[in-house]
């Protein structure tokens, strides 16, 4: 029994449904609104303060899908940019992080590009088709883009790419040796690529090295669900896989599932030691500073673009870095050295292209399987062991873009 | 007395408004402040890259316009009290519908192409929304579960269609297999407005479709059927309107917005491809769940939805223009659009008590001046 | 698709299955509660990314993981007040609010992240416990009976809530709540206090499963979730309000997740049909509702509608 005093209040019918409100003016607000924006506005506050290059120094803007921090992709750019501002190549850089909206980066893109930054590095295969509309508009600017080769014949873009396939291989191989009676987990995102480079080179060489081994690849169709990388980790143990390997910023699952049940692990675009120092024991490390060293010289000297640029084994692009706290048996080491020569040489070819079915437009890529060989048929691609500053051979890239 | 009580009510509805926007951000200013940047560096950074420029105006223009048809939508469902979170899984049908006109039609005259291809924008999206309207009218199955669900199975159907299907054909050529389409014909491209911004035709159709959601709603009879229903179904029921179809409308044509919306972010997009990361936010930048907000700011109604959502796309703008002037995370903007959300939506009572108040107060005088 | 009927695979599947629907189950038994007493909560992958980030800095700074669960549901709890004032008092629409949460706890969760934690570190995860007795039963033991203690403490939790929801008076309040407000407050039930009571209790709920998540991961990183809270609300809704119904409808996903990445693992799909495939659990979700002809429980009447007294 309730002795509150009931309020009246003059309301409407609307108590009982969907808050209707009907009450307040949006008319006043929206104006309010616009009155003091527009009086912000123009009062002539600031301009962006990560304004353009002064004169003489040299700036660089980059757009990333995910975080900088992500001791995968986006972070490995960042380091290369790191290094080379300390060695004095670049001045200054700013980034956009979590891109990973299509429409975003270009925003971003164009807006560096209107900002006068020297050089615009658009870090993410997805905004290709973007870059491609932007550049034009700016023909005094650089850009770049990865990891891809094409540069829409517009001689204001380079692109770079990552032969990740090559570290694949070796790595692969040594995983291969060192997987004891067990099979091999590969983890990736989705299949392109650097991604799809890593993968069928990893097991490309786990093959190569032992062509009986069971190798499994699971793509998760995402760049960032750790959740499912961390799923498909477990079932790959499991099933009694000893090794596994993955890559993109999503990893980190399964990396933890490594480090839980005591299964090696390989990794790749960053050091990943530190995420499971027990059982990590190499990472192909992505060096882009060495490509990008070279491309930042010829912008400075007037080239802006035109030419594409690839990371390998044999310009020191990739390296290969071991846990220093893990002990690699004497044999596998020779091994993986005895591979990492052949391949920087080109005696070697991991035989690995992007794509492969050139031919077959209809198929769905062809199911990697269990007892996969992983070695993808020849690709139109140049293959991997060239090295930098390979001239575009992208002329029969430039004829397909018809610019609008 | 009476002028007095006037100029009150006149206030207090927008000073809410505006304190509640100002609260969120400055708690946004003390995130900034925690980050060891600057809040007020910040803020004009967001202000400018808004509203500071005819280019930054187009942007703005250009991010609204998705936000404006699913809000516009989503008016039309929340007043039948049908709950649209489908808006995601829309969009990319409505994109999808879109691209595949384009690559089938690509050579019919620019006059004709852009219709078509914004059309098959509403059909897909209407698609996908009829599919949890007829759920939910015929079956019962809550339109929460079913949207949710199907913006997920969306999301992967156009990934499995980016890969295979529609991919570039050069893509293949090439090796490199990037999920994106060909460059769309450029009879299809949205017609620019606006030489030197990318403000495109996207923005006027986008207004015309508010608008027309407007007579819908309250100037014509399946409209008024469908607010009915919103009031009260059973008395929609008992006065003969049949209620499911209502239900399935509603979710029809909010998915008919998105699909739109979807529409004209292929075609007045930068790459003029249909291209995403792998995961929906990749392609639609959430506005799927933003046009939601930019609704409630316009008080579910489509006219007021246009301001609110130009306000709702300066502010997403400007948010990433201060992420590139301050060089601070993205995700204390991800963070500061929540806090703003939460204190809009909370001060619409505010405002409403106070109303109400005043307008006691306002009664209490004329009783006093007549009594 | 014969690799997949094999004893190993189907028993590492089931229990893979039972494992991932924990997250699931944990924030759909909150929002059920929450729902029953007329409350929706959209939020709820906002309050599960903050409860998995503190779950995870507590587990990475002190190595106890008590303590880490403890802080996920100290975040829901937080989270929980700041819902019902914004629900409660301000009678905030709750479709739209519930979005609010959602992008606060993205942005916030991502930015504590960045900040204190930095890059990926891993941090303790929970260790898989076998029940005795039951645990040795071969195969079903297995599926079953060794998980890890969050996993138990989720299924325990079901017929608790149904306890609590159909027999005692604190359920009878909410459920009067839930259908006929008005009614209810004549009676002397405090409508609002009720109502901030499962608030709390479900976003305390929506905090573990995060922390849950976060910890059988050993890991954090932005989007965690990945929209696991959604589903978890759609499942409420697939359980009929009930704590059983919220049971199964958290297996089924947990399970059909499972087969799908096993079918992955097993080089069962490959390629294009992987994307579709891990669409599979959402449509089936959708179809099995539809088929499964059973008696349908209409929502709780007052659901989203705030309670004004006199109105």
């Amino acid at each position: 029994m309730s002795n509150h005093i009931q309020t009246t209040h003059i309301s409407n019918k609307g108590e009982h449904t969907m808050t209707k409100p009907h009450h307040y003016s949006r008319r006043r607000t929206i104006g309010a609104f616009i009155a003091v924006g527009a009086a912000l506005t123009t009062s002539g506050v600031v301009s962006s303060v990560a304004s353009a290059s002064g004169v003489d120094e040299f700036t660089v803007a980059v757009v990333m899908p995910s975080a900088a921090n992500d001791l995968a992709f986006s972070q490995s750019m960042i380091d290369s940019l790191d290094r080379l501002k300390e060695d004095g190549s670049i001045d200054d850089f700013v980034y956009s992080e979590n891109m990973f909206v299509v429409e975003d980066a270009a925003t971003a893109i164009r807006s560096y590009a209107e900002e006068g930054y020297d050089l615009v590095v658009a870090h993410g295969s997805q905004y290709g088709g973007s870059l491609q509309e932007i550049a034009p508009d700016f023909p005094g600017t650089a850009f770049a883009w990865g990891t891809a080769s094409d540069t829409f014949g517009l001689d204001n873009v380079s692109g770079y790419t990552a032969a990740s396939d090559q570290g694949g291989y070796v790595m692969g191989a040594m995983a291969a040796l060192m997987a004891e009676d067990g099979s091999i987990g590969i983890i990736g995102p989705i299949e392109v690529g650097d991604a799809k480079l890593y993968v069928d080179g990893f097991a490309a060489g786990a093959v190569s090295a032992s062509p009986d081994i069971e190798v499994g690849i699971n793509y998760t169709e995402s760049f960032s669900d750790t959740a499912l990388a961390a799923e498909a980790a477990t079932s790959f143990v499991d099933g009694g896989a000893t090794v596994l390997s993955g890559t993109a910023q999503m990893v980190v699952g399964a990396v933890g599932v490594a480090q839980e049940r005591g299964v090696l692990w390989f990794g790749t675009q960053s050091n990943q030691t530190e995420l499971a120092p027990d059982v990590v024991v190499a990472s192909q490390v992505y060096h882009w500073e060495v490509v990008l060293s070279e491309l930042i010289a010829g912008v400075k000297a007037g080239a802006l673009g035109g030419s594409s640029y690839d990371i390998n084994l044999g310009n020191g692009g990739l390296v290969i870095e071991n846990n220093p706290d893990y002990e690699i048996p004497e044999d596998v080491q020779a091994a993986a050295d005895d591979l990492i020569a052949q391949l920087s040489s080109g005696d070697l070819v991991t035989g690995v292209a992007q794509g492969g079915e050139a031919e077959d437009s209809t198929a769905a890529s062809e199911p990697e399987g269990t007892e996969s060989e992983g070695t993808e048929s020849e690709g139109t691609e140049s293959d991997e062991t060239e090295p930098t500053g390979t001239e575009a051979a992208e002329t029969t890239a430039a004829a397909d873009t018809t610019e609008a | 007395m009476r002028a007095r009580l006037q100029l009150d009510e006149r206030l207090s509805g927008p000073l809410v408004a505006v304190a509640a926007v100002a609260a969120a951000f400055a708690l946004g200013a003390v995130m900034i402040l925690a980050l060891g940047a600057h809040p007020w560096e910040g803020f004009t950074a967001l202000l400018d890259g808004a509203f500071g420029g005819q280019r930054e105006l187009a942007d703005t223009a250009t991010k609204a316009t998705p936000l404006l048809l699913v809000g516009t939508g989503i008016c039309i469902s929340f007043r039948a009290k049908v709950i649209n979170i489908g808006g995601e899984g829309q969009v990319l049908a409505g994109a999808l519908a879109g691209t595949v006109a384009a690559l089938a039609l690509g050579d019919l005259p620019r006059v004709v192409l852009v219709p078509v291809v914004l059309l098959a924008g509403l059909i897909g999206g209407g698609t996908w929304g009829a599919i949890p309207g007829a759920l939910k009218a015929y079956m019962g199955v809550n339109e929460i579960l079913s949207t949710i669900m199907l913006n997920i199975v969306a999301a992967q159907v156009v990934n499995y269609l980016l890969r295979d299907p529609l991919i570039d054909p050069a893509e293949i050529e090439r090796g490199t297999r990037i999920p994106q389409t060909e460059r769309l014909s450029v009879n299809a491209d949205l017609p620019n407005l606006l030489g030197g911004t990318r403000l495109h035709l996207g923005v006027v159709v986008a207004v015309l479709f508010a608008v027309a959601a407007w007579i819908f709603l309250w100037r014509s009879r399946v409209g008024y059927r469908l607010r009915a229903v919103g009031s009260g179904p059973d008395a929609a029921r008992y006065a003969g309107i049949n209620v499911p179809r209502m239900t399935m409308l509603a979710l029809t044509a909010s998915g008919a917005m998105c699909g739109l919306a979807g529409a004209i972010l292929v075609f007045g997009s930068e790459s003029h491809r249909f291209v995403t990361d792998g995961s929906s936010t990749g392609f639609t930048g959430s506005s799927g769940f933003n046009g939601i907000v930019a609704a409630l700011f316009g008080g579910l109604h489509p006219l007021w939805t246009i301001p609110a959502a130009a306000l709702f796309g300066g502010l997403l703008v400007g948010a990433n223009a201060m992420q590139r002037a301050i060089q601070i995370p993205g995700s204390l903007v991800i963070a500061l659009n929540g806090l703003v959300v939460l204190f809009v939506v909370a001060s619409v009572d505010v405002r409403k008590r106070l109303s109400r108040a005043s307008a006691k107060r306002a009664a209490l005088a004329t009783m006093a001046d007549t009594g | 698709m014969s690799e997949f009927f094999t004893i190993s695979v189907i028993v590492a599947t089931v229990a893979a299955g039972v494992r991932l629907a924990t997250p699931y189950l944990f924030a759909a038994l909150g929002e059920t509660l929450g729902q029953r007493s007329g409350v929706l909560n959209l939020g709820v992958d906002g309050v599960m990314l903050l409860g998995a980030f503190f779950a995870y800095w507590v587990a990475l700074e002190h190595r106890n993981l008590w303590f880490a669960f403890l802080a996920g549901a100290a975040v829901g709890l937080v989270m929980g007040a700041v819902y019902a004032v914004v629900t409660l008092v301000f009678k905030a629409e709750q479709g739209i609010s519930g979005i609010g949460v959602y992008l606060f706890g993205l942005g916030f969760s991502e930015l504590l992240y960045r900040q204190q934690v930095g890059t990926p570190r891993p941090a303790r995860s929970l260790p898989d416990v076998r029940i005795p007795l039951l645990g040795r039963i071969p195969k079903v033991g297995d599926m079953f009976f060794n998980h890890s203690l969050v996993v138990y403490v989720a299924i325990a939790l079901v017929p608790i809530a149904a306890l609590v929801i159909n027999h005692t008076r604190f359920g009878l309040n909410v459920r009067a709540v839930g259908e006929t407000p008005e009614a209810a407050d004549s009676m002397g039930v405090s409508v609002n206090g009720t109502r901030t009571a499962t608030i709390l209790l479900a976003n305390m709920l929506a905090g573990v499963g995060g922390a849950a998540l976060a910890l059988e991961l050993g890991t954090f990183q932005q989007n965690l979730t990945n929209g696991i809270g959604f589903i978890a609300v759609a499942l409420v809704y697939f359980g009929s309000w009930r704590p059983a119904g919220v049971l199964a409808g958290s297996l089924l996903y947990g399970l059909l997740t499972a087969t799908v990445n096993q079918f992955k693992t097993l080089g069962i799909v490959t390629g294009g049909t992987a994307s579709l495939a891990t669409a599979a659990p959402a449509l089936l979700t959708i179809v099995a509702l539809v088929v499964i002809a059973r008696r349908r429980a209409e929502q709780p009447a007052a659901l989203t509608l705030p309670f004004v007294r006199g109105g």
